[in-house]
């Protein structure tokens, strides 16, 4: 079983993020860039998968430079291989964009399972698979909270408001996985030691045989025009309990004419 | 007047269009003249018609084939992109919910557009908002090409009627081989609670680490319940085994934009506060006077959930007599 799963780099969640004003692209140089937290689920995920059946996971990313921190992060948790795609070009490049890099670089290796985050921490578009989906015409398992893989059939829950949805389709197949499928190993010492010495195979634009074009700021087939920093909230009221906070807490309600 | 497509969502529990739709409608109407599509099973539209022509759609294209039902995502962006090519609109709005986002997614591939997801306000120029970053940074942004796709966020539009012909158009619904890979074998639904659904209600009341067990989650649920509000959870709270995964607010769970959210033990994390922020009011409750939820909240109690919340419950139900 050939798995590929695609590793973003992004801003950390938990910090304050920005967008750079130059350009309006987000601002990554500054910021403290980490493996999109859900994409640790996929990668757990795959190793279960090639554990179970035997195979290969291959770790695709689409970035700078900088992104072979999340790919050092994915082989020292125990992917075997990655490939990683960095040309000054892509910078600014949208969703669509970003689609058909990846597609062209998984169009040159072999698949039978891709994995992905169910969404980006930065974007949280959640449009991966279904872009890849139309690009490649292969089925589209998104948003997944479990996964079996037998006899060529995937089969996922797919998490929805109320509970899911059990779909199921041929491979090859692409599937996004929310965090509530599975929990993460932690790269062990010997895993990160061993992840110096796995193959990073790093391809440009020219290698993927696409044109410049195709991609970047310039190519974009979307637009940030501006943006600003929300305004903040007026202070608000702070009242300490004695005895009182569930009064004063009603009264607010009722000043706001709520109760 | 330019026509702007508008996909309808329906509610899967059969209870008529979602009120999604009527924000989107209302949207639309900012870019040109709203037409409704309806892409769903056989002898749907017919109880849809209405409510969508009273906001505003002068056409409904409906598009009923069981296809579009049996298999995900796929057909119905097929059915969209013909009558994309047939009607050559304007722009296309669509409800932002996770099977909205992956239409707008396929549509963009197979018309050669760009796509804007939660957007939460369109202009007339085609310009949109949208909210980055866990509510930290506005920006504006629009399609350089193609025909305008836009999925529009839940709560950020309020949906106002005008009332329109609502002229019904069968649609012709032709599914490729294609697209019909991924099969739904089962809708489960797994929680069916009395109250309000979260994403809708327009009062929540959220409970974090702080409220301590699966048990004292009973508090939460009665104060919801006298404020006839529904439920949410941190992360936290989740993962700490005392409430469901589908009641988590944030980042990786729902998005709530309530005229009033109460936070209860909850320290306020970036995370949590990317899936509450726009809420109207913003209540705290917590024990710790420098947790970062103060920094938004319009009205903060300092001191212990467990006093607090059941007496305001007491209060609150006197209240109602
Ligand atoms: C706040 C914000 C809003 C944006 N809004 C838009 C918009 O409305 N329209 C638009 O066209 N673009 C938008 N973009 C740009 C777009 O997010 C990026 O181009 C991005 O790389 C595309 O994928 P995603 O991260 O959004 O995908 P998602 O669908 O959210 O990501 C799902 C999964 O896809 C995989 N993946 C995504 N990107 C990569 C990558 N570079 N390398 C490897 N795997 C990857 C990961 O496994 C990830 O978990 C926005 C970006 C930001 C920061
Ligand atoms: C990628 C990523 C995604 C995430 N997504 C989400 C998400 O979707 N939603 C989410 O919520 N979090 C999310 N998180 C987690 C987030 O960072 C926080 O860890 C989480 O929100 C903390 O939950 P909490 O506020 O309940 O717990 P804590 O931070 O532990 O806060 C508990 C609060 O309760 C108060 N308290 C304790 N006892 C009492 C008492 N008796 N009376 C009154 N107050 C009391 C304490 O003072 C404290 O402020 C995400 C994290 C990451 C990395």
């Amino acid at each position: 079983m050939n798995i590929v799963v695609l590793v973003k780099q992004v801003p950390d969640s938990g910090t304050e993020r920005k967008l750079d004003p130059a350009d309006n692209t987000v601002a990554r140089a500054s910021a403290d860039n980490v493996i999109n937290e859900m994409d640790e689920y996929a990668i757990e995920e795959a190793l279960t998968v090639k554990e179970a059946q035997g195979g290969e996971v291959t770790v695709l990313t689409v970035g700078p430079d900088s992104a072979t921190d999340a790919i050092r992060k994915a082989l020292s948790m125990g992917a075997d291989k990655a490939v990683h795609v960095s040309d000054e070009a892509i910078h600014g490049s949208d969703a669509v964009q970003i689609s058909a890099v990846l597609a062209a670089a998984l169009q040159q290796l072999e698949y039978d399972l891709i994995l992905c985050g169910a969404e980006a921490t930065d974007s949280q578009m959640s449009v991966m698979p279904a872009l890849l989906s139309e690009r490649l015409g292969i089925p589209q398992l998104s948003g997944a909270r479990k996964l079996t893989v037998e006899g060529g059939t995937a089969r996922i829950e797919r998490q929805t408001d109320g509970g899911y949805w059990a779909v199921e389709a041929p491979l090859p197949a692409i599937v996004s996985t929310w965090d509530t499928i599975n929990e993460p190993r932690y790269p062990s010492f010997k895993g990160i030691m061993a992840a110096k010495k796995k193959p990073v195979e790093t391809k440009s634009l020219a290698d993927l045989g696409l044109d410049a074009s195709a991609v970047g700021l310039a190519n974009a087939t979307t637009q940030v025009l501006d943006f600003a920093g929300r305004p903040p909230k007026g202070e608000g009221v702070k009242v300490p309990d004695e005895g009182d906070g569930a009064q004063k807490f009603v009264d607010f309600l009722a000043s706001q004419k709520i109760v | 007047m330019a026509e702007v497509l508008v996909l309808a969502e329906l509610d899967p529990a059969g209870g008529g269009v979602r009120k999604t739709t009527l924000e989107a409608l209302t949207a639309a109407r900012a870019l040109g003249e709203p037409s409704a599509v309806v892409i769903a099973a056989p002898g749907t539209a017919g109880g849809v018609k209405d409510a969508l022509a009273e906001y505003g759609a002068a056409k409904v294209y409906v598009a009923e084939a069981p296809e579009v039902d049996e298999y995900l995502v796929a057909p119905k962006a097929e059915v969209l992109a013909q009558l994309v090519a047939d009607k050559s609109p304007a722009a296309v709005v669509i409800p932002s919910s996770p099977e909205g986002k992956e239409i707008a997614a396929r549509l963009a591939i197979k018309t050669g557009s760009g796509f804007l997801t939660d957007v939460t306000e369109i202009a007339a120029d085609g310009t949109a908002m949208q909210v980055a970053f866990a509510g930290q940074t506005i920006v504006h942004s629009k399609v350089a090409t193609g025909t305008p796709i836009y999925t529009l966020r839940g709560n950020s539009v309020t949906p106002e009627p005008a009332p329109a012909a609502g002229t019904e158009e069968s649609v012709a619904v032709s599914v490729s081989e294609q697209a019909k890979q991924a099969r739904v074998v089962d809708r489960v639904v797994e929680q069916k609670s009395s109250r309000p659904e979260l994403t809708e209600a327009s009062i929540v009341v959220s409970g974090g680490r702080g409220v301590a067990s699966a048990e004292n989650f009973k508090i939460i649920e009665e104060l919801a319940d006298a404020l006839g509000g529904a439920v949410g959870a941190s992360r936290a709270a989740v993962d700490s085994g005392f409430y469901p995964h589908t009641f988590q607010v944030g980042q990786t769970g729902k998005t709530v934009s309530p005229q009033l959210y109460v936070a209860v033990g909850i320290s306020g994390a970036i995370q949590h506060r990317a899936g509450m922020q726009t809420s109207k009011t913003i209540v705290a409750i917590n024990k710790d006077p420098e947790a970062p939820i103060f920094e938004l909240a319009d009205f903060g109690v300092v001191g212990d959930l467990n006093t607090i919340v059941p007496q305001a419950t007491e209060l609150i139900t006197a209240r109602k007599g």
